[in-house]
């Protein structure tokens, strides 16, 4: 529960930025292997410097998991990570009680023991799982916690997050209330195939990646894949973009970019002519209808 | 102008204020962070102030076009014709003031076009504002246009030279040249958003970002024709279909979650038993897999019925977004499926154009006919109704005097776990005229009368105990 009337901003002290600027965002993000553009950049900065959990949108593979994780690495933290799915409840996201462990106690609980003791004894620390949401507010070190595909969860588990992300802490009926000592860099993930609620959205900030421009990509795919020509590089890129252009099931991620480029190099094909294209569609499109589609559009037959 | 009234904050806040009027629900919480973003981020970088903006201020994809359009007109690049300040330009044109026929400058565009270089483009685009798009209107007082600009230097003819050089001696025709054509086709685009977005900041400049705002925005709604009288009222529909559409999906859901339990959860029937000394004398049960629940939505959009049209679009749109197995067809007097239409998070009035205009809806001469459209669904998605579904049927049953295909409808009914009818006319007027209702009536659940959103409202919270 939020307390009305509380400070919206957060303590200074819980606040430790861990960049300099936006252009410091952009080298230490470069050094762990992610190009980032001016958003990315700035908002990643920002979410540091304000302490507020970072929401990043957009269509599958086009880097929003690798992103925390580049965060990750420029911060030299640890992710935590908190897979989201339909089902998904408190006890897999917050905390669960070992009862096996406490099972144990009680039965090996010698008969002078007093029922108070045993009572304490069996809710305290030692019997606690803790699961990523509450494991990430306890650590004291840099740690960047990431939930997964919020999506794909419950509507409930939304609330949950609310609750702790706003406060960044959590109440154990048993042990009482646990508080943040050091905020995580909060990182949300979702493929928008749901609308998320309101109430999240407004205590987030927002990114929302997309296909990158060409010039990035073709800079993506020569950091991933230092071998390929850039003459092949450019060709796979504008191949792609027109691919993405149509109406397909599923437009071809950056991750697939990245794979064609290095099936091409594996092949020793050096120039992306139609045939070349025929014989490694599959590689980017995975649905027969698209595939379909493209040679017919792309006039490959 | 009026940025010196409030500085920098008063800048913001009208910012913020343009952006409620153009639409998007932006909260005092949310204009404290893009405030507090303000003091921690470099003001002379403008992307990154843009950037540091859109993250606190602007939450939906489909909202961002309407964000930057504003953001360039609260925030501009450059004052005047851009000459006083070179910050961030190569500097190598020289000044963008100087004067230069249009015909160096399409020369000088073709060579941009070709290597893809953004900000030479944008450069050309700002030149080509100045010194093409002018037209003094009354006296003291000028005015921009971005076809003056578009018509004299004419992107367009440039494709086929451009095609010439990039293709160099490739093989015309084949797939070589699609790809480069998207790709040309792509950079005249940036060319022209380019042209358009400095056309505005001069408006803005000599009116006032406040007057260009009000115009600019409207553009958005205006792209479907039928939208623009209720668009105040869409926009508080969207407020309230949303949130309904949620609750009838997990209405639906509950109902069937609250049938027998599923297998023993052993984890949780120890954890019980903890209570007891370690007896387990209750036994908890996993809960049986959510029901996904599975809905098709059959909806009328003739003329007839083309302000409900709207709203049973908008339902079936923040349907679609709550379930995960919607399809949805719409019909006038033959059916066709439109569910690719309302992938999440799409602009409502994109789809509803694309609808009207894509969706092939039209047998004979474009008058509603149910009978044939039922017959045609039942015949072309023979799968899509199965007894797992339920199906709502959104229409008012006007059958222009037509052969009800009662039937068809009637073995739909039988096949489907539950058929509902949303009729948004009045009831007393059902029946009357050309109104097949009375006969269609009695073959599905149940036909509700649905002309607001309150009596949406009032089904779904009827549909639990049924």
């Amino acid at each position: 529960m939020t307390a009305t009337g509380n400070d919206p901003t957060p303590p200074v002290a819980l606040v430790q930025p861990q960049f300099a600027s936006v252009a410091d965002v952009r080298e230490r993000l470069g050094l762990a292997g992610y190009l980032a553009d001016d958003a990315i950049a700035t908002t990643v900065f920002l979410a540091d410097r304000l302490g507020k959990p970072l929401l990043v949108e957009g269509p599958a593979g086009v880097g929003k998991t690798e992103l925390s994780k580049s965060v990750a690495t420029a911060t030299k933290a640890d992710v935590l990570r908190l897979q989201c799915y339909e089902g998904l409840d408190e006890a897999r996201a917050l905390y669960e009680w070992n009862y096996k462990k406490q099972l144990l106690r009680i039965q090996a609980a010698r008969a002078d023991d007093t029922w108070d003791a045993t009572h304490d004894d069996i809710f305290s620390e030692e019997f606690l799982l803790a699961r990523p949401l509450l494991s990430a507010i306890r650590r004291e070190e840099p740690t960047v916690l990431l939930v997964d595909e919020v999506d794909k969860a419950d509507v409930e588990v939304e609330g949950l997050l609310l609750e702790v992300l706003s406060d960044f802490q959590v109440t154990i009926p048993e042990l009482g209330t646990v508080t943040a000592t050091r905020r995580p860099f909060v990182v949300l993930t979702s493929n928008a195939s749901r609308e998320l609620s309101e109430a999240l959205k407004r205590r987030c900030l927002y990114l929302h990646l997309d296909y990158p421009t060409a010039e990035r990509e073709k800079a993506i795919v020569l950091s991933r894949v230092p071998q390929v020509p850039e003459q092949l590089a450019e060709q796979v890129v504008r191949t792609v973009r027109a691919l993405r252009a149509m109406e397909l099931k599923k437009a071809p991620s950056i991750a697939e970019t990245i794979d064609w480029a290095t099936t091409l190099l594996a092949l020793g094909i050096d120039t992306l002519d139609e045939e070349a294209v025929v014989s490694t569609l599959g590689v980017v499109l995975k649905h027969v209808s698209d595939q379909i589609r493209a040679v017919d559009e792309l006039k490959l037959s | 102008m009026n940025a010196a009234a409030g500085g920098l904050l008063g800048r913001e806040l009208e910012f913020v204020a343009a952006l409620r009027r153009a639409g998007l629900a932006v909260s005092s919480a949310e204009t404290v962070d893009a405030t507090r973003a303000l003091l921690s981020i470099d003001l002379l970088d403008r992307l990154s102030l843009r950037s540091a903006m859109a993250a606190a201020l602007c939450k939906r994809p489909q909202h961002r076009k309407t964000f930057d359009t504003l953001f360039d007109l609260f925030f501009p690049a450059r004052i005047g014709d851009g000459t006083a300040d070179e910050r961030g330009e190569d500097g190598d044109g020289g000044g963008e003031g100087g004067e230069i026929d249009p015909q160096m400058l399409r020369e000088m565009l073709k060579q941009a076009l070709l290597d893809g270089d953004t900000e030479t483009i944008e450069r050309l685009a700002r030149m080509a504002v100045t010194q093409l798009g002018r037209a003094d209107g009354q006296p003291g007082r000028q005015s921009w246009f971005t076809y003056r600009v578009l018509r004299q230097i004419n992107p367009d003819t440039l494709i086929a030279a451009l095609l010439a050089e990039m293709l160099g001696d490739q093989e015309r025709g084949g797939f070589a040249e699609k790809v480069a054509r998207q790709t040309i086709a792509e950079r005249i685009r940036q060319f022209e958003e380019a042209v358009e977005s400095e056309v505005r900041r001069r408006l803005a400049e000599d009116r006032g970002a406040d007057a260009i705002a009000k115009n600019v925005v409207k553009p958005l709604s205006e792209q479907v024709d039928f939208l623009r009288a209720s668009r105040d009222d869409l926009a508080n529909l969207r407020r309230t279909v949303y949130p309904l559409a949620r609750r009838l999906a997990t209405r639906l859901t509950a109902r069937k979650k609250v049938e027998q339990q599923g297998r023993l959860d052993f984890r949780k029937t120890v954890r019980a038993s903890l209570g007891t000394g370690g007896v387990p004398l209750v036994t908890l049960h996993k809960p049986k897999k959510p029901h996904k629940p599975e809905l098709v939505v059959l909806c009328d959009v003739s003329g007839s019925v083309s302000s409900f049209a709207h709203f049973t679009l908008m339902l079936t749109s923040a349907l679609r977004e709550q379930f995960s197995k919607v399809r949805a067809f719409a019909f006038i007097d033959t059916v066709d499926e439109v569910t690719k239409f309302f992938t999440p998070g799409l602009d409502l009035g994109n789809a509803m154009a694309r609808v009207v205009r894509e969706a092939d809806l039209v047998w004979f001469d474009g008058h509603s006919d149910y009978g044939h459209s039922f017959e045609v669904f039942a015949e072309r998605y023979p799968e899509a109704v199965t007894p797992k579904t339920s199906l709502l049927v959104l229409g008012d049953g006007r059958n222009n005097y037509r052969a009800t295909g009662g039937q068809a409808l009637k073995d739909l009914a039988a096949k489907a776990r539950h058929t509902y009818w949303l009729n948004p006319e009045p009831r007393h007027q059902w029946g009357t005229g050309d109104s097949a209702t009375r006969a269609y009536e009695d073959l599905v659940d149940e036909m509700v009368e649905c002309r607001n959103a309150e009596q949406l409202t009032e089904f779904v919270a009827r549909l639990l105990p049924v």
